[in-house]
């Protein structure tokens, strides 16, 4: 028996398979079954008998449609980058530890517990032309007008920084104090000053991380819905390609339509994913062999 | 050959003021309240390799860290050639070191880690490869140039960091325990390739490890250290042979401690008594009788023999426990109830035996009381 235990890898393990199963069918439930419905959907459009891509036609042949992977993609990359720069760098700067750590790190993540509704109304209380900010700075005479940072392009990315930034800043700060610190000592004895232990260094060991970060927050961002409406123009600038599914499906009635939008929207967050992956593949390939953490 | 070609380089690599004629140190360390050096006072000469030696917590790698430049001292200062370096930042030290863990960069090859230090100084490309593929050539990793650190065994990943280090012509070495994540066998063998690179090199070197026997065999001179406090400093000779204090004695493998008081002193032999026995040993000139201090010998300084009927300094003892070792045996002996001494013979020894037991004079050391 010992000697063919290295062919029993590759038969059918009923044990295995068992605990598998309920985490299959969830997937299969929850994901698949759903995915697949909403592809097949978009493909029988309400007008038309039989299969047709009439949907997709539609939407990219109308400007006010197919404008909003524009506008989505305008609002969830610099949101994600600025968002992943800052964590970056508060993340790095703490990485072996600050004074009352707990405390910022808590006062950092307080946005994620208070859900998206309540902080787009905190936000537009406060940021309004009549709110608490506008309000300190044209009192102290700093400004003549109101700042307008809500119902437009700002309001929105203000909300998904807020959402966004705690989240990724604790994944990163998690990968970053787990890298060894003794490679940036011995990088330091090496001769090599802060910021080249950074660049050739920690950035290299960082980057898996950093794109893992990058990828969650953008598909996050790119699926940008209630702030959209709530801080931002949802009829104009804001018009986000999540609102254009819901105009379909909820005010036009169109499940079809929607189904097929939403299908676009999958695409789009999946080609940047692997834009990301390839970019991550070029830019450290040793980390992905595994060896980027201890 | 190697070694030969990279000691001539060496010379001419360096300028005035490159190299390291003395290291004065003088620092303390406290974090809060908690002092963990006092005050520590050395003075390094070219040359020379100096361990730090002591059991955790005794604060040798804080005292490394410090000389390194990666942690700040509370007080005192570090004076490189007369001139004052503690205010420099680790990498304007131009120090090498070698980290327990051996710290590789992992998205490195080996080539890349060694040759680290030297792409971040003003060199032509063939140069480095040139230099980098001489330091490989001697830590004998000539073919692992492409292989990342995770393929390579302990030792051949504390190599590389050696190599990395050395292949700058560090003006001092730093190691911080370096071998104590090898196996037996393997630090025995690195232990002799870290001594033969610090002579051929002509380098100077401060070690740090809890193990006697590295500190024995690699140090022209070792400094004990017990809770920030230097308990000794000296030759290895010195250490091993005429430890200062029992923490010394105990450290450096001393296992029999009698608390005695002296009876009398005379032909620079003071005679001890306490705990049941009486004990000679040389004394030096300030020992004076009716003061209290402890005695101590080593397990294999111990004569063992049959059973004497009396003797001045003879004993009888009974054999309560026997470990075997291999060439021989360490065992612990009943002399009375207040006293059980250890030694180490080569004779068949059985639990239950009456043996005499000799403690020869040369061989018992005579330490202040605790």
């Amino acid at each position: 028996m010992r000697a063919v235990a290295n062919d029993e890898k590759s038969e059918f393990d009923g044990l295995a398979f068992l605990c598998l199963l309920p985490s299959l069918l969830y997937v299969l439930c929850m994901f698949v079954y759903p995915f697949l419905y909403g592809v097949y959907l978009s493909l029988q459009p309400q007008k038309v008998d039989g299969f047709s891509f009439a949907n997709y036609l539609a939407f990219f042949s109308d400007p006010y449609q197919y404008g909003t992977i524009w506008i989505t993609f305008s609002l969830a990359i610099p949101t994600t980058v600025v968002v992943l720069l800052l964590a970056l760098w508060l993340a790095y700067g703490m990485r072996r530890g600050i004074f009352m750590e707990r405390t910022v790190t808590t006062i950092l993540i307080m946005p994620i517990s208070l859900g998206v509704i309540l902080l787009s109304e905190g936000i537009l209380g406060f940021y309004g032309s009549q709110g608490w900010f506008n309000q300190v700075l044209l009192a102290l005479g700093l400004i003549k007008e109101p700042f307008i940072l809500t119902h437009n392009y700002a309001g929105v990315m203000l909300a998904l920084f807020m959402q966004q930034f705690p989240f990724c800043f604790l994944m990163l700060l998690g990968y970053i104090s787990g890298i060894d610190p003794s490679l940036e000592r011995s990088a330091r004895m090496l001769g090599a000053t802060p910021s080249i232990v950074f660049r050739r260094v920690m950035l290299p060991l960082i980057a898996p991380g950093l794109a893992i970060a990058f990828a969650l927050v953008f598909v996050m961002s790119f699926a940008v819905f209630p702030s959209a409406i709530m801080l931002g123009q949802p009829a104009g600038t804001t018009r986000t390609i999540s609102i254009a599914a819901y105009q379909k499906a909820f005010e036009q009635y169109d499940m079809s339509a929607a189904s097929a939008i939403a299908v676009v929207m999958g695409l789009c967050q999946l080609a940047a994913l692997l834009v990301i992956i390839l970019f991550r593949r070029r830019l450290s390939p040793a980390a992905t062999m595994g060896v980027g953490k201890r | 050959m190697t070694l030969l070609l990279l000691t001539q380089k060496r010379d001419d690599m360096n300028g005035p003021g490159e190299t390291l004629d003395s290291l004065k140190l003088g620092i303390t360390k406290r974090y809060g309240n908690k002092t963990v050096l006092d005050n520590l006072e050395l003075d390094i000469r070219k040359g020379e390799f100096v361990t730090f030696l002591g059991p955790s917590g005794c604060g040798k790698s804080t005292a490394l860290s410090i000389v390194a430049g990666l942690i700040a001292a509370t007080e005192g200062e570090i004076r490189l050639n007369g001139a004052r370096v503690d205010h420099l930042p680790p990498e304007k030290r131009a120090f090498g070191m070698v980290f327990q863990n051996y710290a590789l960069f992992p998205h490195m090859t080996v080539f890349d880690n060694v040759s680290f230090g030297l792409t971040l100084k003003p060199l032509s490309k063939d140069e480095i490869k040139k230099r980098t593929d001489a330091m490989l050539k001697l830590v004998q990793l000539t073919g692992y140039e492409e292989r990342y650190p995770g393929q390579l065994s302990g030792g051949q990943q504390q190599r590389v960091a050696i190599a990395r280090a050395l292949v700058l012509h560090p003006r001092l070495m730093l190691f911080d325990e370096p071998l104590s994540n090898l196996d037996a066998k393997l630090r025995v063998e690195m232990r002799a390739e870290i001594k033969q690179i610090h002579a051929a090199l002509g380098l100077t070197s401060i070690y740090v490890t809890h193990d006697q026997a590295e500190a024995l065999s690699l140090s022209d001179r070792i400094v004990v250290l017990r809770n920030g406090v230097l308990m000794q400093s000296g030759t290895p000779q010195e250490i091993h042979d005429r430890p200062k204090n029992v923490f010394v004695a105990d450290f450096m493998g001393f296992r029999n401690f009698f608390k005695v008081r002296i009876a009398s002193v005379s032909d620079g032999i003071a005679e001890g008594v306490g705990d049941g026995i009486r004990i000679r040993a040389r004394a030096g000139a300030d020992v004076r009788a009716d003061t209290d201090m402890v005695m101590a010998i080593r397990p294999d300084d111990i004569h063992a023999g049959r059973e004497v009927v009396s003797g001045a300094e003879d004993v009888n003892g009974r054999v309560e426990v026997v470990e075997y070792l291999g060439r021989e045996q360490e065992a612990a002996i009943r002399i009375n109830e207040h006293t059980r001494v250890w030694l180490r013979t080569a004779e068949a020894i059985r639990t239950a035996d009456t043996i005499g037991l000799q403690f020869p004079v040369d061989k018992v050391v005579l330490l202040p009381a605790e």
